[in-house]
């Protein structure tokens, strides 16, 4: 990896990978600032806000009282050792504080869950009844000539998505590519960066959320030939839908492009579903592939990292010792409400803004500086970010590509994962 | 620490010794050849058992996305097999798609020390090497999966300069840390990304306008002239295709008589005879096996009941789709790299396609003469689970107890096959060779799979069990470098296995080349695509075995 030294003495690295939501964009230039660091390029409002956040190094403490580290990892360790039944949540990690999260909670005998799981199931719930037909970032960028953007934010949660993946002029397959059509079903969806030479028709199907469902399962029954009464599905003019259709048939390679954690409503499991059955239809007579994102906070490496260590995606008990896995009965948010569980380790190491829920059971927080929990922890350890303060591997929101990150400066913040094996080894 | 296995039977077929009553003597974790009057520390008196080298899995899926994709697909293949955590084993899951330790346990309590993935796309080698680093025990290595990706095929459709090609290919070979090269559907996985829904031998692709001819013949003969100890390793073209056995024949013979590696060929070596055009063709398979010293093979065998076929083939894994078994499935289009296709499948003794599935594995294995070019895989888990290993060992040893299996399974299919009429029994020997020496010697693992003086202590002991199956499946004990792991099957330490890579040689210059396709089409950078070393090693957790290749030519 590339870096040199800036007249400053202090380091200016390129090709930086940004942990700071699930896309993990590679292609950051960070220097050094009078403040700490710098974003020179490629920068975006999260990587701005995450990397520039000013270095803090607060003392770890013990009922808001500063301790040293080894205090407070001793007073974790005996709060688990003393629990029955101990809630590793959050996990806002990278890929080996994950593997530290299982390895305690294993020994510990807790629940594992992740803070942004509710919108990770509306994909789990679909990948574990009927599967899908998938595709990948750099597949969708070079090969994609419809765009379908399904109810989600995109540009919100990130916010160089459609730079990167849509509007990007080049494409493998030919030096003068066709122009793209990028299709917004859903109301109110920032289309300000579907913009350039790639992007043709942009269009707009203001369909309700929670209606899209009902859309694509329309578009599945016509293309196999069902008649369809009524002048509106799903609210949108029957004549709109059956012109989306054909232009996904015609499509070389479309992409329906969806972020779980926009799909903010009861059972939105059943809209991805709808989504994946219909392209799983298309693929009969020609190609089109699903593309989920989301997955910011680490998301994606804890659903991984706990898949190929447990077999299951999160939402596993180890109390019996074994994994047992149940995804409503150990959901955190379910269990913290029902009061099942009587401690929460909450570990957030990318923003101070995942700060914990606000529950009356003890907790352990293993927080980025200036996380805000409602209630003083039992046990607070500040924490280095992935990335940042410390070097790590996460996965990308496709689930196949990993990008490792590195350490872009010096600082007192211990990894979490070296916490978190500490507080295994004092158990 | 001089440890001494005395008076065990001794099966080391790539030392030429074929159960002699021999001691073996143990130091620093390889086999020595201690003084005469050495003080010994620790000794295991073993007579009458049978000790061989650990095995050796050539080709077993154990880690990759695809199968994580496939461990999060069936939490019911996970309920009801959970392991509890012990004290020196961590908690896991699973009966056909196990979680990652409990997959490196289950090797190891079978007598394995190793095993290879054979199917890691560049683009997802990290998180491979990451889940085999969570693998338990035993020795890991993986095959890179080329033929597919665009660099390469652009390579071969613009007629690149051949050193070129083969810079490409040791260069992948380094970025995602591989021991060798795997070709899937050549070309094919690309091809349905267009729209093509098969691509035979001789088919061109519709846009690089190369067939699956020139893709294997270019990366064969680049792999032997970079010296890579193991042949291109070839998932064909037409795979479970009734009639797909002529590919598979054309295949062998357009190879030239370059060395290459033919894997799962069971699933290559169908028929089209009878009524249903589902027929054996393993007879005229195993002869062009026999007579092509050049050619190897592993044979891919289906176990019956449930498990789930993971495969970078996306094109033939979605006609699949259509027999998934519980209904759900995944397929994916890969970083213009690669693709996978995870389709849950449950083979049925009583189902004819099935059975004859079954027959034609076991066929392959008793007609292929020579045990050093086939060696023994279920593909796992595409043709079972790598557990049925010592149950398929029996079959092999046992031709009454194979007999009574042919009993119990759809009787048509067997008119479709020959092996109701084959006797040939396995010795310990050849089975010694089938899951050790030939794995070894075909991998180019330098000190592994054999038993002979500067060897590592990769050492399975056994009951010399009548009952194959019980001796395979319980070994006495397991020494992993030298270290005793496994008693009566049961792991009493737990080590890290290592990863074994190969390094051939490449021009440096051809990053410049692949900086800026990196960076103009995709979405990682060339320098974070790249695995370093201590990705590998990760503070010591794991490490990295780098065997030798021969000279590059050219």
């Amino acid at each position: 990896m590339e870096s040199e030294k800036s007249s400053h003495g202090a380091n200016h690295y390129k090709n930086v990978a940004c942990p700071f939501c699930g896309i993990l964009c590679d292609d950051l230039e960070i220097g050094p600032s009078s403040e700490g660091l710098k974003v020179l390029k490629n920068g975006c409002v999260k990587s701005v806000a995450g990397f520039e956040r000013k270095l803090v190094e607060p003392s770890p403490q013990v009922d808001g009282k500063d301790v040293s580290l080894d205090e407070a990892i001793a007073a974790a360790a005996r709060l688990i050792r003393e629990s029955r039944l101990p809630i590793f949540g959050g996990l806002a990690t990278d890929v080996e504080g994950v593997r530290a999260i299982m390895a305690l909670a294993e020994k510990g005998g807790g629940i594992v869950d992740h803070a942004l799981s509710d919108a990770q199931y509306r994909n789990f719930k679909v990948l574990q009844t009927s599967g899908w037909v998938m595709t990948t970032l750099t597949e969708a960028r070079n090969r994609a000539d419809l765009f379908i953007i399904a109810g989600s934010d995109v540009h919100k949660l990130h916010p160089r998505f459609f730079e990167r993946i849509v509007c990007n002029e080049a494409s493998m397959f030919s030096d003068n590519p066709p122009k793209r059509t990028v299709v917004f079903l859903g109301e109110g969806l920032d289309q300000s960066a579907v913009k350039g030479n790639r992007i043709g028709e942009v269009l707009t199907l203001p369909v309700k959320a929670d209606r899209i469902g009902e859309v694509l399962d329309a578009m599945r029954a016509l293309n196999k030939g069902a008649t369809i009464t009524g002048d509106t599905i799903g609210g949108l003019p029957r004549a709109a839908v059956e012109d989306l259709l054909e232009r996904c048939k015609a499509a070389s390679y479309g992409v329906v492009v969806w972020a779980p954690p926009s799909l903010g409503f009861a059972n939105a499991d059943l809209t991805v579903q709808a989504v994946s059955e219909f392209v799983k239809d298309i693929n009969l007579t020609s190609r089109f592939a699903g593309l989920a994102l989301g997955g910011n906070e680490g998301a994606v490496s804890a659903g991984a990292v706990c898949g190929w260590q447990s077999g299951f995606p999160l939402r596993v008990s180890f109390a019996s010792g074994k994994p047992d896995y149940d995804s409503e009965r150990y959901a955190m948010s379910r269990m913290l409400y029902a009061k099942e569980g009587d401690l929460l380790l909450w570990l957030a190491s990318f923003t101070p803004d995942l700060s914990p829920p606000d529950t009356d059971i003890p907790m352990i927080l293993l927080g980025t500086p200036s996380i805000k929990p409602a209630r003083t922890p039992k046990v607070y350890i500040p924490v280095g970010t992935p990335g940042i303060d410390h070097a790590g591997i996460m996965v990308r929101v496709d689930n196949v590509v990993s990008l490792p990150l590195r350490k872009l400066r010096q600082s007192t913040l211990p990894c979490a994962a070296d916490v978190l094996e500490k507080i295994e080894a004092a158990l | 620490m001089l440890i001494k296995l005395t008076g065990g039977k001794v099966y080391d077929p790539a030392n030429g010794v074929d159960g002699e009553v021999r001691d073996i003597f143990i130091e620093n974790g390889r086999i020595v050849s201690p003084e005469p009057n050495a003080k010994v520390d620790q000794e295991y008196p073993l007579h009458g058992r049978v000790i061989m080298a650990g095995g050796i899995d050539p080709h077993s899926h154990i880690g990759g996305g695809k199968m994580t994709i496939a461990r999060m697909l069936l939490p019911e293949d996970h309920i009801g097999n959970e392991v509890a955590r012990t004290e020196l084993t961590r908690a896991g899951v699973g009966h056909a798609v196990p979680s990652t330790m409990t997959t490196g346990y289950r090797y190891a309590e079978m007598g394995y020390t190793a095993a290879f993935e054979p199917a890691m796309l560049p683009a997802n080698a990290r998180q491979a090497h990451m889940e085999m680093g969570d693998t338990s025990i035993i020795d890991k290595g993986a095959f890179v999966m080329l033929g597919s990706d665009d660099y390469f095929l652009r390579q071969l459709a613009g007629k690149a300069d051949f050193s070129a090609i083969k810079d490409y290919i040791a260069w992948t070979m380094h970025a995602a840390q591989a021991i060798a090269v795997k070709v899937v559907n050549p070309g094919g996985i690309s091809a349905f990304k267009f729209n093509q829904r098969k691509l035979d031998l001789d088919e061109k692709h519709v846009y690089y306008g190369v067939t699956p001819r020139d893709i294997i013949v270019t990366l064969a003969r680049g792999l032997h002239e970079l010296g890579v100890v193991h042949p291109l390793h070839i998932h064909g073209c037409n795979l479970g295709i009734p009639g797909g056995y002529e590919t598979t024949l054309d295949t062998i013979k357009g190879a030239e008589g370059l060395p290459i590696h033919l894997t799962h060929i069971q699933f290559h070596s169908y028929g089209t005879e009878g009524d249903l055009k589902f027929s054996s063709a393993a007879a005229p398979i195993a002869e062009a096996v026999n007579a092509n010293k050049n050619v190897s093979c592993d044979v891919g065998q289906v176990m019956f009941g449930q498990t789930c076929t993971a495969s970078g083939d996306s094109m033939r894994q979605f006609v699949n789709t259509r027999s998934a078994d519980p209904k759900k499935w995944v397929v994916m289009d890969i970083e213009c790299d690669a693709g996978c296709g995870v389709v849950p499948f449950k083979y049925r003794d009583k189902s004819f396609v099935n059975a004859l599935q079954w027959a034609i594995g076991l066929e392959l294995f008793l007609l292929v003469n020579d045990p050093w070019r086939l060696f023994l895989t279920t593909d796992h888990p595409n043709g079972g689970p790598f557990t049925w290993y010592p149950h398929l060992i029996r079959l092999l040893m046992d031709k009454e107890f194979r007999r009574d299996r042919m009993q119990t399974i759809n009787q048509d299919a067997l008119k479709y096959s020959t092996l109701a009429s084959l006797d040939r029994e396995y010795s310990l020997y050849e089975i010694a060779i089938m899951t050790r020496a030939g794995p070894a010697r075909s991998l180019g693992l330098v000190d592994r799979g054999h038993l002979g003086v500067g060897a590592w202590a990769d050492i399975t002991v056994y009951d010399d069990n009548p009952d194959r199956e019980a001796m395979f499946t319980t070994p006495e004990l397991l020494f992993k470098n030298g270290e005793l792991i496994v008693r009566n099957g049961k792991i009493i330490k737990v080590v890290n296995g290592g990863t074994h890579v190969a390094r051939p040689s490449y021009d440096p210059s051809i990053e410049k080349s692949l900086k800026g396709y990196f960076e103009d089409y995709h979405t990682i950078r060339m320098d974070n695509f790249r695995l370093s070393d201590d990705e590998i090693v990760n503070g010591g957790r794991g490490s990295l075995i780098i065997q030798p290749t021969r000279a590059r030519a050219a």
